[in-house]
């Protein structure tokens, strides 16, 4: 085996509040496809931006053709030969297709730029890499996603990129598109080029990869396994399962002959789920299972009326909910923390407790004009029930660690007085060590009569919160049971079984086509 | 202290002065007073008596009050994540459209009455106009109120034929000039607005609102905040701080005009930007906007009194919102 292009070991990443990568090591070569796995969350984009310079890492060595190198900036780790395609491409749009492959280090003379020269240098490039019909003079703008992504692997060769780092490219590709760009992958492979390859639709990693590591919780979990032979199952498992296991909280009895508080049936949106029921008792912890993109958390959010439903209803306490109004659904005692904490949960720069207070303004207010002191008191008291940490109200929620924003989000509907708790990835971005916490924290509100839903794409963490379980794949729900009668495995046989189906159902429909 | 600090673990964190968004606001808007009093003693020391007459102070207040007024109504729209080109335009809209109400105006002792609420009521209907567009029609502000800063303007050359209104109706001129202790009525207009306008932001649930929806439109929705129809009742209310200035405009000048008002919208914008207010939204301060357009009046006056030409003074504009906004930056950039 040859000597590795890129070693990176032990690499530690921290952002205020959250180690984003906690040991990563990975190994790069030349003329290989390398894939790197993990869930949302896990540290991919991270990693990325440690590769490309934008970060600079905290802990760890990157050793380059094994001499240890740091990239301080976008431009050393050009230099060096690393170039990154990100999956919202960086191209301008209204430069014509060989500006932007020479965008940054154009060929200039004397401070003009050499039209023709740059024009022939974007041909050979582009027809090198088989598509010699992308015009250099069209202007990016009326290029197709893959026609773009073609264009962006031609700038990083023309920067005698070495190695190529592919952020989930295919992910606005469509079959055939993908099939192209597998072919210019191919290509690079065969002419000496290191290719991370991001994705976390395993077929395609099956397709082109030549091995692979895992990623969880900003850690490796695996690394240099083969592509094409590591069984699935194992795979899922690494980017699923838990590898520092928190501890679940006993599960309590819920009151048996109590009513159900919240009732969704038939609930459906285009394109997304169909035919969703399921329905929460008061005391009652109930899990969706299922990957990302099965649907899972458009379900939550369509239950919340964030999204508005085109078919079912949701119903609290015997009451129908209106489509599509987040109000209303709050008004009847839902409440949602949302998957993305920081972009829809919290007003960042905002202190604590007016976070927590955001739900319950009306409530601390007479005539419109809010009552502060006891606005801050309240909230301040709702804090320390869930045990935010440091105990201070008027600190700005930004400097707050990942744990402890989500107790403020949860603070906030707690002094909502709020009957029905939707939880989308609760534990996403808390350390592992503060993950028992939330799940004691959510388990105690439980037992205090809350009906609670909880999404998590940690089958492990459904499955030792929840009393029952919801399995979702592709947009409907495959199974419900207790989550006593699970394990792990047998959640993961059902998830597969449905995508091994659909991938049938897929291929009998779509014959791999070599025309293109 | 230093004792307690090291061992103390009882003690709630309150030693990061620097982490509180209360005392940003405070060290702001001391970087503001001091402006302002060095402003002043430019204008004494080289205008002398003449700047710190009874007489000179109250005209550079009555100056501040109607873009004092509409600055105010800005704070809270560029709070809230947003932006209002239009504002120079419908108080000219405002105005011509009073006027002609003001000169059919039937009873000779209502008269005031009409012209101020017709004032009032077509800068309320532009603003709902502009928030309707922008929270439901889902266009950028910018553009939405840059169109409405065309055709407001357009509308009030048609209404007045591009003439300038004279009002002269007793009624208005009596109501709205008469100068109790001395000091004019708008001046204790102004007053009021700004009063209102800071217990508003700080201390109902509306301003809390707001900074929610500037900070985090997301995070607000999903809390249940109605985040468009907030919106709309920003631009409504920033569209009647219009009407209310385009009515201080007309007491002042005793005209309508389709020429009232223009470039307030840049006046404004900057006020309230080197007041503090953060143009990215969720952060804002109505003391800061009041300090801001103190700031610009003064300076126009300090110059206006030294013969300097009102191209000096554009100048003079220009370097202070630079040099505001780079203090700015600094002092946000010591808080993350």
């Amino acid at each position: 085996m040859s000597e590795p292009l890129l070693q990176l070991t032990g690499i530690v990443k921290t952002f205020p509040g959250v180690r984003a990568l906690d040991g990563v090591d990975l190994t790069l070569r030349a003329g290989e496809v390398h894939c790197l796995l993990g869930q949302n969350g896990a540290g991919k984009s991270t990693l990325i931006k440690v590769l490309s310079g934008a970060h600079a890492v905290d802990e760890g060595e990157i050793r380059l053709d094994g001499e240890p190198v740091s990239f301080g900036d976008p431009q050393a780790a050009l230099d060096a030969g690393i170039a990154t395609i990100y999956q919202e491409l960086d191209l301008v749009d209204g430069l014509s297709v060989a500006d932007n492959i020479f965008l940054g280090h154009e060929k200039t003379r004397l401070g003009f730029a050499r039209v023709a020269d740059t024009r022939r240098a974007a041909r050979e490039l582009l027809t090198s890499l088989g598509h010699p019909e992308i015009r250099p003079a069209r202007e990016i703008g009326s290029l197709s996603a893959a026609g773009k992504q073609i264009v962006s692997v031609a700038r990083a060769l023309s920067r005698r990129a070495r190695l190529i780092v592919m952020d989930e490219p295919s992910a606005v590709l469509d079959p055939d598109e993908v099939e192209g760009l597998f072919r210019v992958i191919e290509g690079l492979r065969a002419s000496g080029k290191a290719i991370l390859y991001i994705s976390h639709r395993l077929e395609e990693i099956r397709r082109i990869g030549d091995r692979l590591t895992v990623l969880k919780d900003g850690r490796t979990v695996a690394a240099d396994l083969s592509a094409r032979d590591t069984p699935t199952s194992e795979l899922v498992a690494l980017m699923t399962g838990r590898e520092v296991s928190a501890e679940f909280p006993r599960r309590t009895e819920p009151v048996p002959e109590a009513p159900p508080l919240l009732v969704v049936d038939g609930l459906g949106r285009d394109g997304e789920f169909e035919d969703v029921s399921f329905s929460v008792r008061p005391g009652e912890i109930v899990g969706l299972a299922g990957l990302v993109g099965a649907g899972r958390s458009e379900i939550v959010e369509t239950v919340y009326g964030a999204r508005r439903a085109h078919r079912g209803s949701v119903t609290v306490d015997g009451r129908a909910l209106r489509r599509g109004s987040v109000d209303a659904a709050v008004a009847a005692g839902l409440g949602l923390c949302p998957e993305e904490r920081k972009s829809q949960g919290l007003v960042l720069d905002e202190v604590v407790s007016r976070n927590i207070s955001l739900a319950s303004l009306t409530r601390f207010s007479r005539l419109g004009a809010t009552r502060d002191a006891a606005e801050r008191a309240a909230a301040h008291e709702a804090a320390r029930s869930v045990d935010v940490r440091p105990d201070d109200p008027d600190r700005v929620t930004r400097t707050l660690s990942g744990g402890n924003q989500q107790k403020v989000v949860l603070a906030r509907w707690l002094l909502r007085s709020c009957r029905v708790l939707l939880l989308d990835e609760p534990t996403r971005g808390v350390d592992v060590g503060a993950r028992s916490e939330i799940y004691a924290l959510i388990r105690s509100l439980a037992d205090d009569g809350l009906a609670v839903v909880v999404v998590s794409s940690d089958i492990d963490e459904v499955l030792g919160l929840s009393d029952r379980v919801l399995v979702v794949a592709d947009g409907r729900v495959v199974h419900a049971a207790a989550s006593d009668s699970l394990d792990a495995h047998a959640v993961l046989d059902l998830i597969l079984a449905t995508h091994e189906a659909a991938d049938d159902h897929t291929a009998a429909h779509d014959p791999k086509g070599d025309a293109a | 202290m230093s004792t307690s600090s090291v061992t103390g673990s009882t003690k709630p964190a309150t030693a990061h002065p620097q982490k509180r968004a209360r005392s940003l606001g405070v060290a702001r808007n001391l970087g503001l007073v001091v402006a302002l009093v060095l402003l002043c003693v430019v204008g004494l020391v080289t205008a002398g008596d003449r700047f710190a007459s009874t007489n000179n102070v109250i005209t550079v207040l009555s100056l501040a009050s109607a873009i004092g007024v509409v600055a105010i109504g800005m704070t809270f729209v560029i709070t809230g994540g947003g932006i209002d080109l239009s504002v120079g335009a419908i108080v000219a809209l405002a105005s011509v459209w009073a006027s002609t109400t003001g000169t059919q105006a039937m009873a000779e002792n209502v008269g005031w009455i009409v012209i101020v609420t017709t004032a009032i009521a077509v800068g309320i209907a532009c603003g709902v106009i502009n928030g309707v567009l922008i929270a439901y029609g889902k266009i950028v502000p910018f553009i939405a109120t840059l169109a409405m800063l065309a055709s407001a303007r357009g509308l009030a050359e048609i209404l007045a034929d591009r003439k300038t209104q004279i009002i002269r109706d007793q009624g208005f001129r009596d109501a709205l000039g008469a100068r109790p202790f001395g000091v004019p009525v708008i001046v204790f207009l102004f007053a009021l607005v700004v009063i209102a306008g800071w217990f508003l932001l700080n201390r109902t649930t509306f301003g809390r609102r707001t900074f929610a929806v500037g900070g985090n439109t997301e995070a607000a929705r999903l809390a249940g905040i109605k985040v468009q129809r907030h919106t709309v009742y920003l631009y409504a209310l920033l569209g009647a701080t219009c009407g209310l200035a385009a009515v201080m405009l007309m007491s002042r000048t005793q005209t309508g005009s389709s020429t009232h008002g223009l470039m307030w919208e840049l006046d404004a914008i900057a006020a309230v930007v080197i007041g503090g207010t953060l143009l990215s939204g969720g952060r804002g301060t109505v003391v800061g906007t009041l300090l801001g357009v103190l700031i610009f009046t003064t300076l126009t006056n300090v110059f206006t009194l030294n013969n300097l030409s009102t191209s000096v003074q554009a100048v003079a504009k220009g370097v202070i919102i630079v040099v505001a906004v780079l203090l700015q930056q600094r002092l946000a950039n010591r808080t993350t």
